[in-house]
């Protein structure tokens, strides 16, 4: 379970945010001579992305006044950047904006799973587990994918990677993965901390003195290394997709890979244009050009889905953050992906409009996102998709042509 | 006064099981004495397995491996010196030079210590994984550490620290503690650890031949750690006179053909001839019978029973003392003999274990198996618990010196430990096996009493990791 000596080694480190999980084998459509040999990568987003912040409907009437001082605008200092004449994007995300200009960037509005409660616990579950409802922890739908795919060999033994009883739950299953984290010690991410020192100042301020000296101390050691956010750690999703990226890049590689990025919870000072959230894309986006970058030619093959459990509320709340809400954004991007488009069918943001009153309605189901992504790219059937990956999903048609031929 | 099942999991044991019934909790809220008495059995501080060898048979492991090793060496270095008499030969003559013999890769890679160490710590962990309470874990911890060795002395005692723990231990943490003094002291590993083999009578037959004398380390932490305390009225004169009794006690090697090697013997051809006064008593010549005699009326004395109420509600109850606690223990210790089951009996009833607030830190071991035991983290390999129970600064087996860990908050409450404590809580969050989310765990190893703060910050947490970090850094958890 933890670490093995003082010097911490990575494989202990898995399951921890910013880890790779991988499947172990090469899907057999990969050996064959000319045949396809694609590559799919899932990111989860815990803590539940702000979609209207990362993805802004400047052409809605009601955006502005609903998200107040975190909306976009779409022009000043730190403009959206304009995806078509309706959304604009985060500025944090001018990689994805370049992607989306060249038609290997897509973004999907609106949606979420089946899962219309909001519990981060239950909303994580039922997005990874890729079941209808909460309550299965026992396998993720990407490792149902792995093993309906016909077993080829098994990837390259490296040092890198290694074997791990943890893996984020999307990947975990029956099918065999191996794993790899970027970190070299058990650090606290800065969110933890910080909710914990919140903790230890009603509870324990002993406990939360020696704690802010002990973090302060990190802080000076790791400070001079990277250009690390106060907050969020944007370098440290990247330093992942590097390493992860790397990994995945060579011909005997892993096809089909997971990460999970913390740190989405944004319930107070979420900053629009600037501030925490812009931080945390900073670092999504970062991440996806490494993944452009390392990737090579393989990233012709690559389509990479981002997602994350649920939304936020429409309305700021009274800390400057939004609180659980339910449709978001989900991103693809890939030089396999047919982008330059926001997929959406928007909703509205009208009072009346608002699921439940307060949160962007969800009108596309991610698990439809996901099995026609499933299906065009790695070639699962409806069937299949329908029975095993996503189980009781039938009525979630698949949304086709999200891979360009 | 809190009297229910998460308190006195959080003082006395090891913390409530991921697998707790809701009929088990019930029951230990109802009466919480009665259900921690009822642990007290014997049988249960027990662990044997046949795959655990005894400390002889480890000790024996190991000078077999040393002699090996020494062969290899000594072959090697023959083997790279000219062989005259082969250089003086004529050449037609000369035989063939033996081909260098290689070393043997299997004697260069023994590492039995390590190996027994091992497999004696997946054991230790897997016991205080999966006992009900963890009460007589914590017993037998709290034992341990009061006669502490430390694996960093020597093969010898890295080899039979878990042995040590397992034959002069935990058959006597609800015994007598006359019996548990008894076989420490004449345990091979504590013999070794404090140097007592190397202690000869200065008249003796075998100090005389080979011109040496006393080394009081082991006399001098008998008296001011295992016994008296080192404000027990005792003076340099009683550690000499001790060290004096208990010269002999040893254990023999491999070339002694007269007894077993890595068990203990006395040996009287090292032992002090004559009659030594101790703390005013005299004690005869009596070979080994002497030192048994001294070491039997240090178990009893008053100030053996008041230092160890001391340590005793220390660990368990407060960092300092209630001292109508300490009397009680002293009071109970002397009155019964040392009765070690009723002494805990009576840390167990007394109304002083259950006042005040948890205010102190759960040490290292017990904050990780605890985690463990809340999370089903089942140790299946040792690596793992010993790297961060290395990391944390108790590394198992391994105190600094025969003090043995301390058993304070400034002991422990430092800022590099307790981020490191939040690392290990993030990435065994992570690993959790046990479903739910973190609010029905937290309820479920501590029923309602979680603070309303700890409820909501666990409750609020953005992922199910986050929260069960948040569970295992609450002070409901770290503090006991």
């Amino acid at each position: 379970m933890l670490c093995e000596t003082p010097s911490l080694s990575r494989r202990r480190l898995l399951g921890l945010s910013g880890s790779l999980v991988a499947s172990a084998f090469i899907p057999h459509f990969a050996s064959s001579a000319g045949a396809r040999d694609p590559r799919f990568i899932a990111i989860i987003l815990r803590g539940a992305m702000d979609g209207l912040s990362a993805v802004a409907p400047l052409g809605d009437p009601d955006y502005a006044g609903l998200h107040g001082d975190l909306a976009l605008t779409s022009s000043g200092d730190v403009a959206g950047l304009k995806l078509d004449s309706f959304f604009s994007l985060n500025p944090a995300m001018t990689n994805f904006f370049r992607l989306f200009g060249k038609g290997q960037g897509a973004v999907i509005h609106a949606t979420a799973t089946g899962y219309r409660d909001r519990s981060h616990f239950d909303g994580q579950d039922v997005l990874e587990s890729g079941y209808a409802g909460p309550g299965r922890t026992d396998s993720g739908w990407l490792n149902r994918a792995i093993a309906a795919l016909p077993q080829g060999q098994m990837i390259s033994p490296r040092s890198s990677l290694a074997v791990g009883s943890v893996a984020p739950l999307v990947i975990r299953g029956q099918a065999q993965t191996l794993g790899w984290a970027p970190a070299n010690t058990p650090t606290p991410g800065d969110d933890l901390s910080r909710r914990l020192l919140d903790l230890y100042a009603h509870t324990d301020p002993l406990l939360g003195d020696l704690l802010r000296a002990g973090l302060d101390t990190q802080k000076l050691a790791s400070g001079a290394m990277e250009s690390m956010n106060k907050q969020d750690k944007p370098g440290d999703m990247v330093l992942a997709a590097r390493g992860a990226a790397h990994i995945m890049a060579a011909n005997d590689g892993p096809r089909i890979a997971a990460l999970a990025f913390d740190g989405w919870d944004t319930h107070e000072n979420e900053g629009g244009a600037k501030g925490r959230l812009f931080n945390l894309l900073t670092g999504l986006d970062g991440a996806l050009a490494e993944f452009e970058q390392g990737l090579g030619e393989s990233w012709n093959q690559t389509a990479i889905v981002v997602m994350t459990e649920f939304g936020r509320t429409a309305a700021i709340n009274g800390t400057e953050g939004t609180d659980h809400g339910t449709g978001t954004v989900a991103f693809l991007a890939g030089g396999a992906i047919k982008g330059g488009r926001v997929i959406a069918d928007w909703p509205g943001l009208k009072a009346s409009a608002l699921y439940q009153g307060r949160d962007l309605n969800p009108t596309t189901d991610l698990r439809s996102v996901l099995k026609g992504l499933l299906g065009d790219h790695l070639g699962l059937g409806q069937q299949v998709l329908s029975s095993q990956v996503f189980p009781d999903s039938a009525s979630a048609r698949p949304v086709l042509g999200l891979i360009s031929a | 006064m809190t009297m229910n099942a998460s308190f006195a999991l959080q003082r006395f044991g090891l913390g409530a099981r991921f697998d707790l019934s809701a009929s088990d909790r019930t029951a230990m809220d109802q009466d919480p004495r009665a259900a921690l008495k009822a642990e007290l059995v014997p049988e249960v501080a027990k662990l044997d397995s046949p795959d655990l060898p005894s400390s002889a048979e480890a000790l024996v492991a190991v000078m077999e491996q040393q002699k090996a090793k020494k062969a290899m060496r000594e072959e090697i270095a023959a083997a790279a010196k000219p062989d005259i008499a082969a250089a003086n030969q004529p050449m037609a003559t000369a035989p063939q030079p033996t081909p260098s013999q290689p070393t043997d890769p299997s004697v260069q890679k023994m590492n039995v210590q390590r190996d027994i160490f091992l497999d004696e710590a997946q054991a230790h962990f897997n016991k205080a994984f999966t006992d009900k309470t963890g009460l007589i874990e914590r017993l037998v911890w709290f034992w341990s550490n009061h006669f502490a060795v430390s694996v960093t002395k020597g093969q010898q005692v890295r080899a039979t620290a878990g042995s040590f723990e397992r034959e002069a231990i935990r058959p006597h943490v609800l015994g007598r503690f006359v019996d548990m003094l008894m076989a420490v002291e004449q345990h091979p590993t504590m013999l070794f650890y404090l140097d007592n083999r190397d202690s000869f009578g200065p008249d003796s037959k075998a100090g005389q031949r080979r011109q040496k004398g006393l080394n009081e380390n082991l006399a001098r932490e008998i008296m001011e750690l295992h016994t008296l305390g080192v404000n027990g009225g005792y003076a340099q004169a009683d550690v000499t006179s001790l060290a004096r009794v208990i010269t002999g006690w040893t254990f023999p090697n491999l070339s002694n053909d007269r007894a077993e090697p890595g068990k203990f013997i006395f040996n009287p051809n090292a032992h002090e001839p004559g009659a030594f006064k101790l703390l005013g008593k005299t004690y005869a010549a009596a070979g080994q019978a002497q030192g048994e005699a001294a070491l039997h009326d240090l178990a009893f004395h008053p100030a053996t029973a008041r230092h160890l109420a001391f340590k005793f509600a220390r660990h368990f109850v407060a960092d300092e003392p209630p001292p109508n606690l300490v009397d009680k223990l002293t009071s109970n210790f002397l009155t019964k003999g040392g009765d070690l089951k009723a002494f805990t009996e009576t840390l167990l009833t007394a109304d002083e274990s259950w006042d005040g607030a948890a205010k102190k830190l759960r040490q290292p071991q017990t904050y990780l198996i605890a985690a463990s035991r809340a999370l089903n983290l089942s140790p299946d390999r040792p690596q793992p618990l010993l790297g961060a129970l290395k990391a944390l600064g108790q590394p198992l087996w391994e105190p600094s010196g025969p003090n043995g860990f301390g058993d304070t908050q400034a002991d422990w409450a430092s800022p590099e430990g307790i981020k490191m404590r939040l690392g290990y809580a993030s990435l065994m969050a992570s690993q959790s096996h046990v479903a739910g989310n973190p609010s029905e765990i937290l309820a479920q190893l501590y029923g309602d009493a979680p603070s309303p703060e700890t409820k909501q910050a666990v409750a609020r947490a953005e992922s199910r990791q986050q929260g069960l970090a948040l569970l295992l850094m609450s002070p409901e958890f770290q503090r006991c």
